[in-house]
């Protein structure tokens, strides 16, 4: 056990599996860098966000696979290579890029098991980053994994720090399914106790990130630090808050969540998605069919607005729920009679 | 021409079994008991089989939506591809795929696919098994004329390049992308030129010959092996039914039909050279035809009487069993 951060976690979780198969591989764009470039036969870069630092040193050419800038091919051919009995690592490196690769993932990857009747896994990770908070402006930090969660085929995962992200990047590389991967870039420097040895956190198993009686608050990802946060201003109001982490969109752990509402009899969904057909909309409209008769409230969603997101800062920061908007909805929610 | 008998033979076989098995389909479709779109590969019967005789059953190829004569090129089960075409319990893909989605993984057929030009990374994925593990293994994309013009496609001939993958591209040219021909399709109206531009071998020949077909598919399979990258192969087709089965083609003449049919049977054709160099015997070439209409009759009657897949399968298949 050391203090590591988020990235660090995925990177050894990355390594970790590299060396104890060798079908597991890496495939993207500048995921060492300096290809091509003369002379040079480093590692440039280890990735632009340095997500994949350390492992061209490691295990080389063969399986850190620098590519041009072409995430259909990318995409496609780490499918095509998860068919055939490898285990690919694909990086699209910003999650807003899916937009110019989905048909190999949602009618390649996650239908392969279905449309050929299991005659094939598609054991594949698509570790992308998520997320908005650092400036990226409109196309470098969405938040699109309620559109993956929509996908049948398709797992889902959002780990919201560094223990998280290490066990469930190891589960996903060793699900038999494509697992979207969704790193979200406000947390890379985040640091926590991990476990040096390979674990597993496994998909669609959420957490109770901190118990309580009044309310239970579902917080996805980055939302999820920033609920946690607001603990001390709950107490202040009185209020006993039940937070819980879900960290797999897909499979999604319902039961603790209703096993939850049940107690507390109200419902509060903190989620970085859009706000039309966001997962939240769709976590509150499960607990509506399930446990009605539980409920003491009205429950809510609580997403940025439906716009795309700001690059200015004081835009972005009004774009993002933040701890004033997660305290007043709790109040009002935790009050309702 | 070098080939052996028993080559020449198999050769005959699998492109007459197409052949066969696409004029029952159409006939079936006719009558309405193919229960999904079906889209006939007659006429273009010399491609899939002169590039699937230099494979292996460890090499792979991805399909398009008219993919049943690279099923049938590639050695799968007739009788359980017959019945994923007509939606069986018992077909190839559990009857969830269908025609347009049939795969048959155990001969190393990884799918036809409805996305046009969307196999294309694809192959060029199960090519990097050469890379990460050190396997032999050739990888081919069939791609027709209109998914050439597909963003996917020049991104894998880009990738297969600049990885020097084992993938061969083969471009199925039979002038018409559905309904629009390639003169107005297709920019420069040169496939194998622009394969070229991405720095592979490329190869453009009368894809209504055997013998034209295998030779060069000879040539870019051994290339591929010895870890030499990609080739192309663009071979100018004829497509002899409408895109679909049902396609009334008024944008043909009945001229272009009939010379097509008269001039470019890719079956005649190979019975003229195999007759004439005396390397076959016509008699021979007769009795497979008869035993593969028989077969194909038999398949066909299998899988009309065998049962759709249960209700209860709806949900299955989806993730990977107890996973989710």
């Amino acid at each position: 056990m050391s203090i590591k951060t988020y990235r660090e976690s995925i990177i050894e979780a990355m390594i970790l599996e590299m060396k104890r198969d060798e079908k597991v591989f890496v495939i993207g764009e500048d995921i060492s860098g300096g290809r091509g470039c003369g002379d040079y036969e480093g590692e440039a870069a280890g990735g632009p966000m340095g997500l994949t630092q350390g492992l061209w040193d490691e295990f080389g050419a063969k399986r850190v696979i620098d590519t041009p800038i072409s995430e259909t091919a990318i995409m496609g051919a780490a499918a095509g290579a998860a068919l055939s009995g490898l285990r690919p690592i694909a990086e699209l490196m910003f999650s807003d890029f899916f937009g110019v690769c989905f048909d190999q993932i949602y009618n390649q990857a996650a239908k392969f098991r279905f449309m050929y009747g299991e005659q094939g896994a598609t054991p594949l990770v698509i570790r992308t980053m998520i997320g908005a908070g650092i400036g990226c402006g409109p196309q470098h930090s969405q938040s699109p994994y309620s559109i993956f969660a929509n996908i049948p085929g398709l797992k889902v995962v959002t780990p919201s720090n560094p223990y998280d992200a290490k066990g469930l990047l190891i589960a996903s590389i060793r699900d038999n399914d494509p697992v979207m991967f969704c790193e979200h870039k406000a947390l890379l420097g985040m640091e926590g106790e991990v476990p040096d040895d390979a674990y597993e956190v496994p998909l669609g198993k959420g957490k109770i990130i901190k118990e309580g009686n009044d309310i239970t608050i579902v917080a996805i990802g980055q939302m999820v630090g920033i609920t946690q946060s607001c603990v001390s201003k709950f107490e202040e109001k009185g209020i006993s808050a039940e937070i819980i982490d879900p960290r797999s969109l897909s499979p999604f752990d319902e039961e603790i969540v209703y096993d939850s509402v049940e107690k507390t009899g109200r419902l509060l969904v903190i989620d970085e998605s859009n706000p039309v057909c966001s997962f939240g909309s769709w976590i509150t409209s499960m607990v509506s069919d399930e446990v009605f008769s539980s409920l003491k409230a009205p429950t809510r969603v609580l997403t940025p607005p439906h716009c795309p997101v700001p690059a200015a800062p004081n835009l972005e920061a009004a774009y993002l729920p933040d701890l004033d908007r997660i305290v007043e909805a709790t109040d009002y929610l935790a009050n309702y009679s | 021409m070098q080939l052996s008998r028993d080559k020449l033979l198999d050769a005959y076989t699998r492109m007459k079994k197409i052949r066969v098995f696409e004029e029952t389909m159409r006939d079936e479709f006719a009558k309405g008991t193919v229960p999904a779109f079906i889209h006939l590969y007659i006429g273009q019967e010399a491609i899939a089989t002169g590039i699937c005789i230099e494979l292996t059953d460890q090499d792979t190829i991805s399909s398009t939506h008219r993919g049943h004569g690279h099923c049938i090129a590639k050695n799968s089960n007739l009788e359980k591809m017959t019945m994923e075409i007509f939606c069986r319990a018992d077909g190839l893909c559990g009857g969830k795929g269908g025609s347009m989605h049939i795969a048959d993984l155990s001969v190393g057929m990884l799918g036809a696919n409805a996305i046009v030009g969307a196999n294309a990374p694809i192959a060029v994925g199960a090519a990097l098994k050469q890379r990460v593990l050190g396997e032999d293994l050739v990888s081919v994309a069939f791609i027709g004329d209109g998914a050439s013009n597909q963003g996917a496609v020049f991104e894998s001939m880009n990738l297969a390049s600049v990885l020097k993958l084992p993938v061969l591209f083969v471009f199925e040219n039979n002038g018409y992308a559905e309904f629009t021909g390639i003169d107005y399709h297709c920019g420069g109206g040169d496939i194998a030129g622009r394969a070229e531009g991405f720095g592979m071998p490329s190869y453009k020949l009368d894809g209504s010959d055997f013998f034209a077909v295998q030779e060069a598919a000879a040539e870019a399979v051994d290339r591929a092996r010895k870890g030499e990258g990609p080739s192309a192969i663009e071979c100018i087709a004829k497509r002899w039914y409408g895109h679909f089965e049902g396609d009334p083609q008024h944008y043909r003449t009945k001229e272009e039909l009939e010379t097509i049919r008269r001039d470019f049977d890719p079956l005649t054709i190979f019975r003229q050279k195999v007759e004439e160099a005396g390397l076959v015997d016509s008699k021979d070439l007769n009795l497979i035809d008869e035993d593969l209409l028989s077969q194909v009759t038999a398949a066909v009657e299998k899988a009309k009487n065998s049962p759709l897949p249960n209700v209860e399968e709806l949900t299955t298949n989806v993730y990977e069993k107890g996973s989710y």
